[in-house]
Formats: C-alpha cells, sequence, structure tokens
C-alpha cells in the first residue's frame, strides 16, 4: 500500500513538473479525443446503419458551398476553401509557430520543421543543383501543401483537396509552364537539345526526339494524375470498406480491420505522393536548367 | 450556372470531372498557394535559415573553443611537470646541502669534542701525578714515624736519632 501512495505522489509532482511544457498538447489531445467521441455517435445515425449495401465511395469528394445550397461559383467559399484554409493553418502552425523559439537547441516541433527544411532543400541542390535553389520556396510550398493537404484528407469526413484533377492539374501545369518558359528563357534555343538525344545514333535521333517530345507533354498529365489517382482510390476504397463494415453487422470487424490496414498504408501514400511529387518538380527543374544530356 | 444537386445528380460517377467546380477549386488554390509562399518566404524560411547558421556559428565557436581548452590543457600539463621536476631538483638540492651542512657541523664538533677530551686527559694526568706524588709523600712520613715508634719499643730508653731513621726510611722506600 505504502509502495503504491508513493508511485503516485512521484507521478503527481512529475505531472506539476511538466504541466507548463505539455499543458498545450494535453488540450490538443482531448479535443481530439473529444473530436472522435463525436464523430462515432454522428457514424451512428449515418446511413450505413441502415440495412443494405447504400455505399457511395465518390460521395466524399462532392465540392459543395460552406453556406446555402447555391451554385459553385468560382468565388464560393466551398469545403475546397475550408480544406485548403486549414492546410494553410497547418503548414503556418509547423513552419511559423513551430519555429517560435529560434531556439539554438530546438524544440520537438521546431526540429520538426527544420528536418522538412533540410529533407527538401538537400532533395532540390541534389536533384536540380545548386542554382535551382532560388526556386526551393515554390517547391517547398508546394510540397508542404500536398503533405498538409494528403495528411488532412485522412482525417474521417474530411474533404482531400488533392483528390480532385482541378488541383494537381493546376500544380502540375503551373510546373511544367514556369519549368518550359524557364528552360528558353535560361537556354534560349538550346533548350530544344533536350529533345536531340546527341549520344543516340545519328538514325535514331529524329525517332528519338518525337518519343522525348511527346513524352516531354505527358508530363503535367503523369505528374497530376498520378496524385489525384492515388488519392482518390486510397479514399474510396476506405469508404468502400467501411460501407461494408455498416452493412454487416457483428461480421463488420473483417472490414474494419482491413480499413484500418488500408488507412496504414494511406499515410504512407500520402507522404510518399508529397514527395513524390516534389522530387519529379526537381527533375523537371534539372532539365531546364541543364538541358544537355 | 446549374445547381449543386442537379450537377451531382448529373456527375453520379466522379466529381472530380464536374467542371463546374472547377474554377472554384483553382481560385482557392492559387490563393492558398500564394498565402503558404508568402509565409514561407517571408517568415518561416528566413526564420529556419538564420537559426541554422545560427547553430553552425555556435558549433563551429564551440569547437574551436574546445579545441583551445585542449590546447591550454595541454599546456599546463607540460607546465606542471616542468615544474614538479624543477621542485624535485630543488628538492634534491636542498637536501644535498643540508646534509653536507650537517656533515660540517657534526666535523667541527667532533674536532670539538676531541680538543676537549684531550684536555681533560692532560690534566687528569697531571691530578693523577700530584695524587701519586702526595700518596709516597704521606707513605714516607707515616713509614718514619711507625720507624720511631717500632724502634722506640724495640729499643726502651735509648735516644733515637731521628735524622737516621729518616734517612734509612728514604732509602728503603725508594729502594
Amino acid at each position: 500500500m505504502p509502495q503504491t501512495k508513493r508511485r503516485g505522489k512521484a507521478v503527481a509532482t512529475e505531472s506539476t513538473n511538466t504541466q507548463g511544457k505539455s499543458g498545450a498538447s494535453r488540450i490538443v489531445f482531448f479535443v481530439l479525443i473529444g473530436l472522435a467521441a463525436i464523430l462515432f455517435v454522428l457514424g451512428l445515425t449515418d446511413s450505413y446503419t441502415q440495412p443494405g449495401f447504400n455505399i457511395k465511395p465518390m460521395e466524399q469528394f462532392l465540392v459543395e458551398p460552406l453556406f446555402g445550397n447555391g451554385p459553385v461559383q468560382w468565388y464560393t467559399p466551398t469545403n475546397v476553401t475550408l480544406w485548403m484554409g486549414l492546410s494553410i493553418a497547418a503548414v503556418a502552425a509547423l513552419m511559423v509557430m513551430g519555429t517560435k523559439g529560434r531556439a539554438v537547441i530546438p524544440s520537438r516541433s521546431q526540429s520538426m520543421a527544420e528536418l522538412a527544411y533540410g529533407f527538401v532543400r538537400k532533395m532540390v541542390e541534389d536533384v536540380a543543383g545548386k542554382d535551382a535553389l532560388p526556386y526551393f520556396p515554390y517547391i517547398f510550398t508546394v510540397f508542404l501543401f500536398i503533405l498538409s493537404a494528403n495528411f488532412l484528407g485522412l482525417i474521417p469526413t474530411s474533404f482531400t483537396t488533392t483528390s480532385h484533377f482541378a488541383v494537381t492539374a493546376t500544380l502540375a501545369l503551373a510546373v511544367f509552364l514556369s519549368v518550359t518558359i524557364l528552360g528558353f528563357v535560361k537556354n534560349g534555343a538550346s533548350f530544344l537539345s533536350l529533345f536531340w538525344v546527341s549520344s543516340a545514333p545519328l538514325v535514331l535521333r529524329p525517332v528519338l526526339a518525337i518519343i522525348e517530345l511527346i513524352s516531354y507533354f505527358v508530363r503535367p498529365v503523369s505528374h497530376s494524375v498520378r496524385l489525384a489517382g492515388a488519392m482518390m482510390a486510397g479514399h474510396a476504397v476506405l469508404k468502400v470498406f467501411a460501407g461494408f463494415a455498416g452493412a454487416l453487422g457483428a461480421a463488420g470487424i473483417v472490414p474494419i480491420l482491413g480499413v484500418v490496414a488500408i488507412y496504414g498504408l494511406e499515410v504512407l501514400v500520402s507522404a510518399i505522393q508529397a514527395y513524390v511529387f516534389t522530387i519529379l518538380t526537381c527533375v523537371y527543374l534539372k532539365d531546364a536548367l541543364h538541358p544537355h544530356h | 450556372m446549374a445547381d449543386n444537386a442537379a450537377t451531382a445528380a448529373a456527375a453520379p460517377g466522379m466529381p472530380q470531372l464536374d467542371p463546374s467546380s472547377f474554377p472554384n477549386q483553382i481560385f482557392w488554390l492559387v490563393v492558398t498557394l500564394v498565402a503558404i509562399y508568402f509565409i514561407l518566404s517571408r517568415v518561416a524560411l528566413p526564420r529556419i535559415a538564420s537559426v541554422l547558421a545560427e547553430r553552425q556559428g555556435t558549433l563551429t565557436n564551440d569547437l574551436a573553443a574546445a579545441e583551445d581548452l585542449k590546447r591550454k590543457a595541454v599546456e599546463a600539463e607540460a607546465a606542471y611537470n616542468k615544474a614538479l621536476a624543477d621542485a624535485r631538483n630543488e628538492a634534491n638540492k636542498i637536501a644535498e646541502e643540508t646534509r653536507a651542512a650537517i656533515q660540517a657541523d657534526l666535523n667541527d664538533a667532533i674536532a670539538r669534542a676531541d680538543a676537549e677530551i684531550a684536555a681533560k686527559a692532560t690534566e687528569s694526568e697531571a691530578r693523577i701525578g700530584e695524587i701519586r706524588a702526595g700518596a709516597v709523600q704521606s707513605i714516607e712520613e707515616v713509614a718514619r714515624a711507625i720507624a720511631g715508634d717500632i724502634a722506640a719499643a724495640v729499643a726502651p730508653g735509648t735516644s733515637i736519632d731521628a735524622d737516621a731513621v729518616a734517612a734509612a726510611v728514604s732509602a728503603r722506600v725508594k729502594g
């Protein structure tokens, strides 16, 4: 008995010691627990508990106005606005609030921010070269936007902005157009030597040039469809499994385990797709800055 | 622009392929990218770059300081060893000097003691001689008196010549 009492006391003093530091994170923790409880209650009243299969996996991708039920104009605040705003908030929280201390010995959040900074900066430097560093802020912007949007999309009932082709195609076209213009500005007409493979036999070069040209113009398509496709497919599969869980009743534990496994996979995919999009941007930038094979 | 519910009904497959929502998404995407770009380029990136530079500087300074301190420690050790050796030499020298001084004092004292002993011995010799001479004289006197008494006892009534007795005793004692 006295042992347990002492242990309790030790825990109490420890908690008072760390209260100042962990107070904020504890509040966040309780808010998340509360959110999960609310979502669980909402889920009980959802259509999944009704008998029969009425799974609508694509419903989660609908763009809807936040207020009212009117048409979606270009300026209408929609769920796109909300979740993009949240990803701005997430980026600001990590990169601005997290680095508030400016400590030589970083806090946890500051070292996360520094890690992201160092990761992307090194990627730009290694892949595209030192002269690509002026474009690092935009590449970092794209990386952090995709990363935060992907992860925010993993919150149940959220909206994944990067699962829309309109979004990823805009991102990819921005990269494609700016890289092409940059290539011509930096190298003039010799940028076209990117398509003229001088190491190949002369006979093959025109054929290769056509292939290179086609592959160059397919870049924005693959660049954008890869990201949106991966996000959309993952979320649709999650929704389908969740729908099975609702329809199967007690046997729903099997699809629930499936959802857990796929969710883990999706966490991985979210990070990897952000990485892939960024590194491809760096590769294209390298082609623009150093077009000669 | 068609009603949202109507478009949703019209495109039951993929909302991604519904062009009516494209301008909205593109507009908000551009807003978001510009916002993140300015947050990063105006606040976050300069801050992180300065923190990293500061850390690099601190590391370099600390390493240089450590190198300096290490050099100082080596110097201090050398100085310590030198001081130790000096002190040891000094101590040896002092011990040697002290030993020599003590030896000299000792020799001096021994010589003085020897002289004193010699003086005392000659003095004692003289006293012994005196005492011996005194003793011989006393024996002579006693022997003279005893010889006179013996002569008186052997030949009563005769006058005894004191000078003859003395001469006889002297001759005997000397004998």
